[in-house]
């Protein structure tokens, strides 16, 4: 199916006679409404947006180089600060693909482990993606109610693994600490809080007039557009695409949680907000029943299987485990890995996020190619923005949630 | 990279040999993915029979990996560019690779058939130098413009070349 070409459009649209009135505006890299550095050049007829260009790579780190000299278990610290308004989850992605490319079967008691803490990650995530979303368009209060929830998830990675922002809790095989007592206390308090501040924010935002109305119908991406240009996750889901890796093609224990997938059909801002606060609704029902049923048993996998780090414990109290560290922790030691190359994919707050991961058969990756969702989201934001005013970029921006850090990399 | 049972493998592979012959080759599976090399020549046609008849509508991701001193590779080009293909309704997902060599390194675009190609199109030639014919607006994306190497190639040093501080730099009274 042959498929129109921006520029072309614009072209086709408005002869040369007319670009005459058009003038170029420059927004951001530095705007606060922007979130983080992006830049766009706008094209401009009277306050209408005839064309967007993004203009990109203002925070770009080299990640992916970095991550072919690194091991398998440093990386997880640079993966933590790709998506940094969700860090665990960009972990579970990462040593997901590990773990396929090694083989290994995590234990039961591991898997509930990062399941929970990918769904509070998600929480976070879409708690400041909604809550931005209102504070661009004036609503303050909201926006102040979801930040101060995000700060007892934080207290939940303060708690399970010391870090704060980044946790960097992960570990090939396992995670770096088993959950203790004062972690489940920690999560309960995130799981009683949440459906009083959901409530909250629906009575502030829902039918609030001037909410509503700049969100709605605004930005619409209809479903052949969304599948055309590579949408997943909640963008894709408000545009008609009933598409969510946990059901349909689950990883970890999804299987075992009883949980909906919201889906809209409107593909406007308005739809992706409420998509995201029914997410959040359903992953506090995830979280309640991994805390309710989580398994016994150890958290990483038994230290016969090489990869996995012993824990602290075992490294200094027992010769196996000091070996297996020794071999873990110095280079040009350690166990092989298959020669090999393996894509994994898992479905984080903003989409599909995945690693292209080839393996030379050291203990550092080859490539370690990310499937970044807010490049590819924000690929869409000039074929969404066109003919809107200005006043609407910052409400079809904070709907697609573009993270800097991760589009740059 | 074994060549694979017959039997395990998903019917596509078999159609895609039927319909391009020796075009496809290096047919493998590991885990649970399905890879296929691809003639240069035949990609645009492969991954638009794949999107129009076999229901691989969505294309999940597009990257490329560079080989340069790859343990056993005595054969095979230097650069490779996966596309991932994910059919929504089967949720299978298929592999398509491609081999490109540094002394000619180009590709068709994809962008006709997904959009969404564009911005990953030109990360794989903002990274690897890799020019796709036909894109729309092939330009640098995470580099800047004046940049002249290609930093994700293996024979580009971690730390770079010194580039970052030899940077033109733009004073007040010259803007």
């Amino acid at each position: 199916m042959p498929v129109n070409l921006l520029e072309d459009d614009v072209q086709s649209q408005s002869g040369t006679d007319e670009k005459e009135y058009h003038w170029t505006l420059n927004f951001g890299p530095q705007h606060p409404a922007t979130h983080t550095t992006l830049r766009l050049v706008l094209e401009l007829d009277g306050e209408r947006i005839v064309k967007a260009t993004p203009h990109i790579g203002y925070l770009h780190s080299g990640f992916e180089k970095l991550g072919e000299h690194l091991t398998f278990n440093q990386y997880v610290t640079i993966v933590d600060r790709k998506n940094y308004i969700s860090p665990p989850m960009n972990e579970v992605a990462w040593h997901n693909a590990v773990e396929k490319l090694l083989d290994i079967e995590l234990t039961p008691r591991c898997q509930y482990i990062r399941v929970i803490i990918g769904e509070l990650a998600r929480i976070s995530d879409h708690l400041l993606c909604a809550g931005a979303a209102a504070l661009d368009l004036g609503a303050f209060t909201a926006f102040l109610y979801a930040f101060n929830t995000r700060e007892l998830i934080y207290d939940v990675y303060e708690q399970m693994s010391g870090y704060r922002f980044h946790p960097g809790y992960t570990r090939v095989g396992g995670v770096l600490y088993d959950f203790d007592e004062k972690v489940f206390q920690r999560i309960d308090r995130v799981v009683q809080h949440m459906p009083k501040v959901l409530k909250d924010m629906e009575k502030l935002l829902f039918r609030n007039r001037i909410f509503v109305d700049r969100m709605r119908g605004v930005g619409v991406l209809t479903k052949e557009m969304a599948i055309n240009l590579s949408c997943t996750g909640p963008i894709a889901r408000a545009s008609g695409v009933t598409y969510d890796l946990r059901k349909d093609q689950p990883y970890l224990a999804y299987p075992d949680f009883k949980f909906l997938v919201p889906y809209a059909t409107e593909g406007d801002c308005y739809a992706r907000f409420q998509i995201r606060m029914e997410e959040m609704v359903q992953s506090v029902e995830i979280i309640r029943q991994a805390v309710k049923n989580m398994p016994g048993g150890p958290a990483n996998v038994a230290i016969a299987e090489k990869f996995p780090l012993p824990d602290k414990a075992t490294a200094y109290n027992s010769m196996e485990g000091l070996i297996q560290h020794f071999e873990l922790i110095m280079p040009n030691r350690g166990p092989d890995s298959p020669v090999d190359e393996v894509y994994a994919a898992i479905e984080s707050p903003n989409g599909e996020l995945g690693y292209y991961l080839v393996s030379d058969g050291s203990q550092v990756a080859w490539r370690t190619r990310t499937r970044p969702p807010s490049f590819i989201h924000f690929a869409v934001f000039p074929h969404i923005i066109k003919d809107h005013l200005i006043a609407d970029i910052v409400a079809v921006l904070g709907s697609l949630n573009v993270i800097a850090a991760e589009l740059d990399r | 990279m074994n060549e694979s049972n017959a039997e395990t493998l998903p019917p596509v592979i078999g159609q895609l040999k039927d319909r391009f012959g020796s075009s496809v080759s290096r047919i493998s599976t590991f885990r649970d993915n399905v890879r296929v090399l691809v003639d240069r020549s035949e990609l645009v046609a492969v991954l638009g029979m794949l999107k129009a008849e076999a229901g691989f509508g969505l294309l999940a991701e597009l990257g490329g990996t560079d080989y340069l001193g790859y343990p056993n590779r005595e054969n095979g080009a230097r650069f490779e560019i996966h596309y991932v293909l994910l059919n929504q309704e089967t949720h299978e997902r298929i592999i398509i690779k491609v081999g490109v060599e540094d002394t000619d390194p180009w590709l068709p675009s994809v962008v006709s058939l997904w959009l969404g190609a564009d911005w990953m199109e030109r990360e794989v030639f903002d990274m690897y130098g890799i020019r796709f014919e036909g894109h729309p607006d092939l330009r640098r994306i995470l580099m800047p413009d004046e940049f002249t190497s290609f930093p994700l190639r293996k024979d580009y040093p971690l730390r770079g070349r010194g580039e970052r501080h030899n940077f033109p730099r733009i004073t007040r009274e010259q803007s």
